[in-house]
């Protein structure tokens, strides 16, 4: 038996009203923001694509990694389905996932929806994305860049979800904890699950980077970067 | 497949004929939020608290008879909220304020307060929506969605990711079956690079067909919405019904309110 080490899925009453509406109003702005801005991304194929790859994320979620002694997480898929098929279309899948899980699996309150959505599929991906896009210019141009760069973004996107909750607690909690209390001891577990989410999201974008680059939003830049090559000359004249 | 989600996003729901089934979706999910805010609303801090807390218990717990939703169903459904139990646990010990002496532990006594406030609230919240899932069709909860003003493209989305959860994750079960029958084991790092990429192969398959439905769909006249009849009109009876419930928690947070 496992205990199951689930991410920052805040349920009701956690936070106090003015902060849960507060969240919920950045969150419904956000949407209404990615909305308009994924058919960038998507055109016309938006809600198709967007509907399997929340699909996707859902069913990736069910991969557990271990944690600690007896602890398992599982992914989150904030930064991989930013990598894969860009931040606007990454908030959307975030926020169907977040609400089929609230409203068909009770996990994740109803009114604490839009503090959800503000952690997970607002900040971890706008902070994800922000690294990684920042990482990836300054690294080369290679696969191992972009590698790094996604695997460093995946890590960090954890603990500042979970930091993100930290001060929402701290503004909108009803009891006088010590901020540096609750941030260490949510830091502290976060960071491990920042680790496998890096390892798992590292792993499945190399596994589609190896077999269609195209489908890879994050890696535009490797692809103009490495033109295709030309048959040589030899394998020219075997083929004949 | 992994327990939590369970398999099938039916999973959760139980078919039966009671009152609560055949409510309309969008009526219970402005019930099952509404609940929600007033458990929300009520003062943590405040000496009836705990009163108000069982009256809202025994409201959910009548809404769920009525919805013939068992006690183990319940049970069951508060498993998610074990990571944050753990958390409210926590809040006596870190909390500051007066301290009080319980079994030689020295806790914060508003941290008490705070914790188990926590964790009613979240249980209560929780019971809420579980009789919600476990009474109402996830197809009938996209149709609440949409008469409750979700933006037409993310109920869309919502369409399609309901639809294809179960093909991803039969997909993502079959290549399970296809590694373990191969000999794979899995478990630590060296598991991972397989898993990685069962992961990246279930990503492009997953976006494939996404690109087929879409072909599929666009060769069938999809013009970027999908045609819904009119919605049918709801019985003032059926609101009542479903909002006794928040009514009912109402009327225990007023009473709370103007005794103590």
């Amino acid at each position: 038996m496992c205990n199951k080490v689930v991410v920052v899925h805040v349920p009701d009453g956690f936070l106090d009203v003015p902060t849960s509406l507060a969240t919920g109003a950045l969150a419904a702005g956000t949407v209404a923001l990615a909305l308009r801005k994924a058919r960038t991304e998507l055109d016309d194929r938006t809600a198709p694509l967007a509907g399997l790859t929340a699909a996707f994320v859902f069913a990736g979620q069910m991969i557990n990694f271990p944690v600690a002694t007896g602890t398992s997480g599982h992914l989150i898929g904030a930064v991989l389905a930013a990598v894969l098929v860009g931040p606007w279309t990454a908030v959307l899948c975030m926020t169907v996932v977040l609400l089929v899980q609230a409203v068909l699996f009770a996990d994740g309150g109803l009114t604490a929806l839009g503090t959800n959505v503000t952690l997970m599929a607002l900040m971890a991906v706008v902070i994800g994305y922000g690294v990684f896009r920042g990482l990836s210019a300054l690294l080369p141009r290679t696969r191992t860049g972009l590698l790094t760069a996604t695997g460093t973004a995946a890590f960090l996107s954890v603990p500042a979800a979970a930091l993100a909750f930290v001060v929402l607690f701290e503004i909108g909690g009803t009891v006088d904890v010590p901020l540096g209390t609750v941030a260490a001891a949510m830091t502290g577990v976060h960071l491990l699950i920042g680790l496998g989410e890096a390892a798992i999201t590292v792993a499945v974008v190399g596994a589609v980077l190896a077999v269609r680059p195209d489908l890879v939003h994050g890696a535009a830049r490797l692809r103009t970067a490495t033109p295709l090559a030309g048959r040589p000359a030899a394998v020219m004249e075997g083929a004949r | 497949m992994g327990a939590a989600h369970g398999g099938a996003l039916t999973a959760r729901y139980m078919p039966g004929g009671t009152a609560v089934h055949r409510l309309e979706p969008h009526v219970k999910l402005v019930s099952v939020l509404a609940f929600a805010l007033v458990v929300v609303a009520t003062p943590v801090h405040a000496p009836w608290a705990p009163v108000a807390y069982a009256g809202y218990l025994l409201a959910v717990l009548t809404a769920a008879t009525v919805a013939g939703v068992g006690p183990g169903r319940l049970l069951r459904g508060l498993v998610v909220e074990i990571p944050f139990a753990a958390f409210a646990v926590l809040l006596p010990f870190v909390a500051g304020g007066p301290q009080v002496e319980v079994l030689g532990l020295s806790l914060s006594r508003s941290g008490l307060a705070a914790g188990g406030g926590l964790l009613a609230k979240a249980t209560l919240s929780v019971l809420a929506a579980t009789v919600l899932a476990a009474t109402t069709e996830p197809r009938a909860l996209l149709r609440g969605l949409e008469r409750l003003r979700l933006p037409q493209v993310l109920v869309q989305i919502l369409m399609f990711m309901i639809r294809y959860a179960d093909v991803v994750g039969g997909e993502l079960h079959r290549m399970r079956v296809a590694r373990e029958s191969r000999g794979f084991t899995g478990g630590g790092l060296r598991g991972l690079r397989v898993l990685g990429a069962t992961a990246g192969a279930l990503f492009v398959r997953s976006y494939e067909r996404g690109e087929r439905v879409h072909l599929a769909m666009l060769s069938r006249g999809y013009t970027g919405s999908v045609p819904t009849g009119p919605p049918a009109p709801v019985a003032p009876r059926s609101w009542a019904v479903a909002l006794s419930l928040p009514l009912a928690a109402a009327a225990v947070l007023a009473a709370g309110m103007l005794a103590g």
